[in-house]
């Protein structure tokens, strides 16, 4: 897979993670960002998954995957057991987003955690001008279909770290398929932090 | 359920033979002695000239060394005949596939009916207890004489599931891979339960005697009940009830208790077939082996598994309440502590416990896929996208 192939979180993703990292991915999906981190970054992979068909995705691509829900699988692991736990798009689908999130802080040393941004300007017109739930490229969903549990923003989720003494190292944004730089909250459809605990 | 098959596909094995390997005595971990020990066994496919493609496989409770492909002559294929053979899960063109009868079995390994050295005649009660690592450890002796230093993969349903668990922890270092299925660290007091029905089932019968019925009658009403006990709790209320439903039998001459429902029927057909291909009394001392049972040894399973380099992966199945999903995951959290790289499936199916027989084509992709890596001995495999 070439690496302009690659979508652009998953790039970005890539872009933080030290090589030879040991890296969890709590909601890894069909392994595609493992599988990367693995061959690009020689990480050591593990994922978490809740869908059947998509760990058998992970096993063809070799890769070591845990069929379960998130919620539930990670106070076996010790502290500090990873460099990297991964939320990718999975955040906004945990049950217990404070226990989940402080979980992974304890057994990784960071977590990266990306999610759907809720105040991207589309949304707040669709909203305002149309009086609808918005539905948007990184939240695809009709109302009474979506998976996703909590509704946040970027400004949101600083607020959230900064009450719960969580340390922002980085943030990048991205708009409809470019980073971006200026009011992120506003302009970009998702939020992708380093975090680690203070 | 798989939605993705397309990689499945399916060859026969054709004629195979089962072999018998006999060595001098076998020290129990009862401290008790046995020999001499016959094991029977099949192989599949050929052993690579670095000896590195060997793939053993385990057995349940009343399973044995015919694994798969025909006996000459015969038309039944081995019992996990789906997935052995060329192009299968367990591909032959490529891997070296073992699978032996259990020490205390009935189907040419060494067990109660076979003939005690001592006095001539048949064992019966007189042949020792055994547990699973003693089982284990006889089939060790087998894959040593076969100079396989090391298995690509030993894999098993069930009670194959527990004496997999047995090869992980007291053998690691034999090991590349692992794949137990289906089964348990150790038994739980409602699977002890059953086969301690089906035990007494067998020892209710007059013909039982003590164990002393090789020369007459066999117990075989008693071994039949303990057969259908062991079916109800191979299969779910669901596969019960689509296989069945209420519906009844042909309406033939009645009394007041016969075999009205198909289920009823189903059930003796099972337990008459049953006593034809199996012994009492390896039932008995089999199920006592399982349920004395624990991998752990006494100590926390992680704490076992500490540092082993063997690759597991784990499957179990939604519907099956025999070996029921919690005690998988109870072995995949153990790896998990214990830093072992492993793979966890649960697979959705309604089969019950059965499942492990039944669900070939998840089975299949995941087997393969899992073995594939293991054998190329790389982390994460090429075919990105597939």
């Amino acid at each position: 897979m070439a690496r302009k192939d690659v979508q652009l979180d998953h790039k970005l993703i890539m872009d933080l993670i030290t090589p030879q990292s040991k890296v969890l991915d709590l909601g890894c999906g069909n392994g595609d960002l493992l599988y990367l981190l693995a061959k690009e970054k020689n990480a050591h992979v593990h994922g978490i998954e809740i869908d059947e068909q998509e760990i058998y995705k992970c096993v063809a691509k070799g890769l070591n995957v845990f069929h379960g829900d998130v919620d539930s699988g990670l106070s076996e692991f010790g502290d500090k057991s990873f460099d990297y736990v991964v939320l990718n798009q999975s955040l906004q689908q945990i049950i217990h987003v404070d226990k989940v999130l402080f979980d992974a802080l304890r057994v990784g040393r960071k977590v990266i955690a990306g999610f759907p941004n809720f105040a991207y300007y589309r949304s707040r017109m669709q909203m305002f001008f149309l009086g609808k739930t918005p539905v948007t490229g990184t939240l695809p969903y009709q109302w009474n279909e979506t998976p996703n549990l909590h509704f946040l923003s970027i400004t949101d989720f600083k607020d959230y770290c900064r009450s719960k003494d969580i340390n922002i190292e980085k943030s990048f944004y991205i708009g409809q398929s470019r980073r971006v730089f200026l009011f992120p909250n506003l302009f970009a459809q998702t939020g992708i932090f380093l975090i680690s605990k203070v | 359920m798989i939605n993705d098959s397309r990689e499945i596909r399916r060859g026969t094995l054709g004629a195979v033979q089962v072999r018998f390997f006999t060595f001098d005595s076998l020290k129990l971990e009862s401290g008790e002695k046995i020999g001499p020990v016959t094991i029977a066994y099949e192989t599949y496919g050929l052993l690579n000239k670095d000896k590195t493609n060997a793939v053993l496989i385990t057995h349940a409770l009343s399973g044995d060394a015919h694994a798969a492909g025909v006996h000459e002559g015969k038309d039944d294929p081995g019992w996990w005949d789906a997935l052995i053979g060329p192009g299968k899960a367990f591909d032959t063109e490529k891997y070296f596939v073992i699978c032996s009868n259990v020490l205390g079995g009935c189907k040419g390994s060494t067990g109660p009916a076979s003939t005690n050295p001592k006095n001539g005649k048949p064992y019966a009660l007189d042949f020792p207890l055994i547990g699973i690592n003693d089982i284990v450890n006889a089939q060790k002796r087998l894959v040593d004489q076969l100079g396989i230093e090391k298995l690509l993969s030993v894999v098993g349903g069930s009670m194959g599931g527990q004496q997999v668990l047995s090869w992980l922890s007291r053998y690691p270092q034999k090991l590349r891979s692992a794949i137990p299925i289906a089964t348990t660290i150790r038994h739980s007091p409602q699977q002890i339960a059953f086969n301690e029905v089906g035990r007494q089932a067998i020892m209710a019968d007059v013909h039982w005697k003590s164990g002393n019925y090789y020369d007459g009658p066999h117990p075989s009403q008693g071994l039949a009940v303990a057969r259908m006990i062991g079916h109800i709790t191979y299969m779910s209320d669901k596969s019960m009830a689509e296989k069945f439903g209420r519906d009844k039998k042909d309406a033939g001459e009645h009394f007041k208790f016969t075999a009205d429902f198909e289920v009823e029927g189903y059930l003796r057909y099972r337990g008459d077939s049953f006593v034809k291909r199996f012994d009492a009394n390896s039932y008995l001392y089999i199920t006592k082996a399982m349920d004395n049972f624990d991998a752990s040894g006494g100590r926390r399973f992680d704490d076992v598994l500490r540092g082993i380099k063997v690759k597991v992966m784990v499957i179990s199945f939604k519907s099956d309440w025999l070996y029921p999903a919690y005690q998988s995951k109870e072995i995949v959290r153990a790896c998990k502590l214990a830093g072992v790289e492993t793979t966890y499936c649960e697979v959705d199916s309604s089969y019950g416990h059965d499942a492990f027989l039944l669900e070939v084509d998840e089975e299949t992709y995941l087997i393969k896929h899992f073995l594939k890596k293991i054998f190329y001995a790389y982390e994460v495999t090429g075919d990105y996208g597939a």
